[in-house]
């Protein structure tokens, strides 16, 4: 069991990083990786949202959307999973806007050092594709969990290390029509490969 | 008529979408490397760029700004599940194939980016032609991508041979390289390379 959740963590961590073998989340990733510190807070942001919907979107899928799931109420054979998508980022835009109110009043520090970074996230497309994931490989709650996780932490993992990279190639002489987001798409495919050798691992 | 073309054409090369303003990329890469789900993805994204920037617009005097992400959210949700509905109709293998992607354009930054930066300003013929700008300069970058992909990874464009395979006793030994997810940062950084090269004044200046 426990293996198994294991297996699962480290394949989301490293084997299928969402940002660097799905290109989820490129915009913010692009965008927002000049700087080590910035990069951190957004990554730390990304894991707490993800941590949070993806387990949320897992029991909305199964007792509401899910084909037979409303038995409860004793409605048979409805299958809402066509408004799938509006509600999963019903969800996210909800629970980012819960966490948002709930940091600023209990834990206030966190709450500056993130600042606009957390509205953001409810167009981060590596927070609707997690929950996506998880509805489409048929996770069930305690895999949806170890899943948001993973993917969150892969997803700040490698923004981390590209805002590493490209704080130190602001020493480089990059050809003209590179520079800027240029060699940023080269940097993130190198990073890419480096992450491909992750394939295969299995625990 | 001299602006309604520059609202069509200059999102495709002078102010592109993917190349300058950052937007889109997510779902840009994965799909690529077949012309086949390519193709699929620029028309989905084509339908909803321009019928979001059509509604958006429509109603844009009627929206209270503190929730207009929302409403903003609810309009492209409800187009892209239109989309997803209709692959899974006519083209179930391609819905396969491009699983979360087709729902993934809700949150592609083009979409709400051009909603909020253009629709809530505009009217609606302006917003849809300005949709369907971003909607082809988006579709320039993926074709391209797409096209070198398949070619030269797969010896194949559509699924039709082109360059004969050297494991089927051809001349072409194909470059693995271009099917693996990698490729498509290296050819979109070189096709940004490439338009900078032509269009100096889109070069970044150092921060």
């Amino acid at each position: 069991m426990l293996e198994a959740y294991l297996n699962l963590f480290v394949k989301a961590v490293f084997v299928e990083n969402i940002a660097l073998a799905f290109f989820l989340g490129m915009c913010t990733f692009l965008a927002i990786s000049k700087r080590i510190s910035t990069a951190f807070g957004l990554g730390v942001a990304v894991i707490a949202v993800q941590t949070l919907t993806v387990p949320i979107n897992n029991l909305v899928y199964n007792y509401l959307l899910k084909e037979d799931a409303l038995l409860w109420l004793g409605l048979e054979g409805v299958d809402l999973t066509f408004v799938g998508l509006i509600s999963y980022i019903g969800v996210i835009a909800a629970s980012v806007q819960i966490l948002e109110m709930f940091l600023d009043k209990y834990v206030p520090s966190l709450y500056n050092a993130l600042g606009i970074f957390l509205p953001l996230i409810t167009v981060n497309c590596a927070i609707l594709g997690g929950s996506l994931f998880m509805v489409e490989r048929d996770y069930d709650f305690g895999e949806s969990v170890v899943y948001g996780l993973g993917s969150g932490i892969g997803w700040a993992l490698a923004i981390v290390a590209l805002a590493g990279i490209r704080e130190k190639m602001r020493y480089s002489d990059v050809p003209l029509g590179l520079r800027g987001l240029g060699i940023t798409f080269m940097t993130v495919g190198l990073m890419a490969m480096a992450f491909m050798a992750f394939s295969g691992i299995q625990l | 008529m001299g602006k309604a073309r520059e609202t069509l054409l200059g999102p495709v090369l002078d102010d592109n979408p993917i190349a300058l303003q950052i937007l889109g990329i997510c779902s840009a890469l994965a799909v690529t490397s077949k012309m086949e789900t390519a193709v699929t993805m620029c028309l989905a994204v084509i339908f909803v760029l321009v019928f979001s920037n059509g509604a958006i617009s429509l109603i844009r005097n009627y929206m209270p700004s503190s929730i207009r992400m929302i409403m903003q959210m609810t309009v492209i949700a409800s187009l892209v599940i239109i989309v997803d509905q209709f692959l899974r109709a006519y083209a179930f293998d391609i819905s396969k194939q491009l699983s979360v992607f087709v729902g993934l354009i809700i949150t592609n930054c083009i979409v709400m980016g051009r909603a909020e930066a253009f629709a809530m300003k505009n009217t609606v013929g302006t917003s849809m032609l300005d949709g369907l700008g971003n909607a082809l300069g988006y579709s320039l970058i993926l074709l391209v991508v797409g096209v070198l992909r398949e070619l030269f990874g797969s010896g194949n464009l559509f699924g039709q041979e082109l360059l004969s395979l050297n494991t089927e006793g051809g001349w072409y030994v194909p470059n693995g390289l271009m099917l693996l997810p990698p490729s498509a940062f290296f050819i979109i950084g070189g096709f940004i390379w490439l338009l900078r090269s032509f269009k100096t004044e889109q070069i970044e200046q150092e921060a």
